[in-house]
């Protein structure tokens, strides 16, 4: 056996991301499919003639055809439409969670990376704490201290994401931080909020971008994961895990109900994934 | 004291540092929403019963000044006691201790089961060209995608009510146990085996395993003797992050499959805002994590042989 062999049996290469989340044709196509979807969600109405609320109860149950792509369910709904109507508060209860964890992460990231020894120790302890509650479970907290609801919802997810953003924030901030503009301002006396608002926070957008995009699709999952427990928004509203809970009942003779919705999550999580992960990978280049 | 040990319980002494900042924590939220809980407790109509608001809060010792309340409760969840349910009027521990075990038997079932396939597809997996590789990437993008309630809902469909195979919900014995149990392993187990993957391509680059493959050691001997080994290390970092996954996707799970549990007893706990029981659940779950964690820490040593040595 020589030494060739020895290597050619797991040729010696660096290990490489995976070719479907490296190539530039994934990157357009998930961006494609992104700016659809964020479409979908802001105008429902093009996409789908029939209202998702038209009761038919004489058509209910009625299997994926061609007149109900996605069939119907028990109170004969067009299940197609309540998909493409539901993308506007599923989609939108994950976007606003994650603009408000961005949001106070870069809080804490930034108070932490600046304010001193102290409030850096503070923090960073915070976060521990923080994140010894599993997501789900910090967000449950939440709601039942300020009550169920579809703005909750998202206010609770994005809290309880809060200190993963805060942590990338507060070890960008400290890299950036100590570049020779930012020494320069500092230098001059330019106060520290300005500062930190002009000069660090433009130059620690880029991972903060990928993460949220990322981040996206966790929070539309969990948020579809609240409402299937039934602390979403109420009953006639489209929403995906309100329509999951809804189908779950049905499963034995009208499996499309619950299956259809379902679908519909993990088509967004992965568009966005996919979409994070080519961002990810450009960044790093 | 061998440096070892010494890492050890500096990570524990942080462990409880975090569990005592945890229930301090959900202590103060809880109590910042005071007026609520008395409302919680007695309900919407009670809004203009002051005579009956104070009783309340004399019972439940809401009217001592916060810093009492707060070292009652440090001590009594010292001794065990984790409060009192407003909603069923029960200790919060007993009504935990009856619907720990269907959800101990998921969860731990669902850690091996996804820990073992998460193995399997790698080694199965792990330097065998591009088709497996993609294969790989695409379950682990599918795991990260994949919510695993959905996934119960079309196991469901497909398992129990077309080819029924399965009880389709309940808690008795192994097959009610089956479903659920991949519903939950499944997600884990694809990006613990992405991970797992590349960690093992990385371990078979390195000079060991040709140094290995020159003494003559076979490829099997020195994939589970070092290979693997190498590659579990990262894994167990993970370890945090797949006992949360577990952990918030079992109370979901549970209740897709209709199965009695903490994840039921929490979500009707959330809907009626009975905090006790709520915040119990959370804080044994900071428990269960801090535990987990510095179990971790402690088998680093035992892994990786280089950490035995020199730990500061």
């Amino acid at each position: 056996m020589t030494s060739a062999t020895l290597t050619d049996r797991w040729p010696t290469r660096r290990i490489r991301r995976s070719r479907v989340s490296g190539s530039v044709v994934a990157l357009v196509i998930s961006g494609l499919v992104v700016a659809l979807l964020g479409l979908i969600a802001l105008f429902p109405q093009w996409f789908a003639s029939t209202s998702p609320d038209t009761d038919d109860p004489l058509h209910a149950f009625t299997p994926p055809g061609a007149r109900h792509p996605f069939g119907t369910d028990q109170l004969g709904r067009d299940i197609y439409s309540r998909v493409i109507y539901g993308a506007h508060i599923s989609v939108a209860n994950g976007l606003v969670a994650t603009v408000i964890g961005v949001l106070l992460g870069c809080l804490l990231g930034l108070v932490a990376a600046n304010g001193g020894r102290w409030a850096d120790a503070l923090v960073m302890r915070a976060t521990d704490v923080w994140l010894a509650f599993p997501e789900i479970l910090l967000a449950l907290l939440i709601i039942a201290l300020i009550g169920p609801g579809s703005t909750n919802i998202a206010v609770a997810i994005g809290f309880a994401a809060a200190p993963y953003y805060g942590r990338l924030v507060r070890g960008q901030a400290l890299v950036v931080s100590r570049a020779e503009y930012v020494e320069a301002a500092r230098v001059l006396g330019v106060p520290p909020v300005r500062y930190t608002l002009r000069h660090v926070l433009p130059n620690i957008a880029g991972p903060v971008v990928v993460l949220a995009s990322l981040g996206t699709g966790t929070a539309i999952v969990a948020a579809a994961g609240l409402s299937l427990l039934g602390l979403g928004p109420l009953p006639p509203t489209p929403e995906w895990g309100a329509m999951l809970a809804d189908g779950q009942g049905y499963l034995a003779n009208a499996w499309w109900i619950a299956v259809a919705p379902g679908l519909a999550i993990v088509v967004v999580v992965l568009a966005v994934t996919i979409l994070g992960r080519n961002l990810q990978a450009r960044s790093i280049r | 004291m061998p440096p070892a040990l010494r890492f050890v319980l500096r990570r524990a002494a942080g462990g409880i540092a975090v569990l005592w900042g945890a229930v301090t924590v959900t202590f103060f939220a809880v109590t910042a929403a005071g007026g609520d809980q008395i409302d919680a407790i007695l309900g919407p109509d009670a809004a203009n019963l002051p005579g009956l608001r104070a009783q309340v809060a004399a019972q439940y010792g809401l009217n001592k000044p916060l810093i009492v309340q707060y070292l009652n409760r440090l001590w009594s969840l010292l001794h065990g006691d984790l409060g009192w349910s407003y909603q069923r009027n029960e200790p919060v521990a007993r009504l935990l201790s009856g619907q720990v075990l269907p959800t101990l038997e998921l969860a731990a079932s669902a850690a091996v089961v996804g820990f073992l396939l998460a193995v399997l597809l790698a080694v199965a997996t792990a330097g065998r060209g591009r088709l497996a590789r993609g294969l790989a990437s695409l379950a682990e993008l599918l795991a990260v995608a994949v919510p695993s309630f959905w996934l119960g809902i079309v196991l469901l469909a497909v398992f129990s009510f077309t080819l029924r195979w399965f009880p389709a919900f309940g808690a008795a014995g192994v097959p009610s146990l089956v479903l659920p149990t991949l519903a939950l392993a499944l997600p884990i187990a694809g990006v613990l085996a992405q991970v797992l993957r590349q960690e093992l391509e990385l371990a078979d680059s390195k000079p060991f395993a040709l140094s290995a493959r020159a003494r003559g050691l076979g490829e099997r001997t020195l994939l589970v003797r070092h290979t693997l080994r190498h590659a579990l290390l990262p894994v167990t970092t993970m370890s945090a992050w797949a006992l949360g996954t577990l952990i918030g996707g079992a109370v979901l799970v549970e209740q897709v499959f209709s199965r009695p549990g903490l994840g039921s007893l929490l979500v009707d706990a959330v809907k009626h805002r009975d905090t006790p029981v709520v915040s119990a659940v959370v804080i044994l779950a900071a428990l269960v994590f801090v535990v987990a964690n510095t179990v971790a820490d402690a088998m680093y040593p035992v892994i990786d042989a280089r950490l035995r040595v020199s730990t500061t």
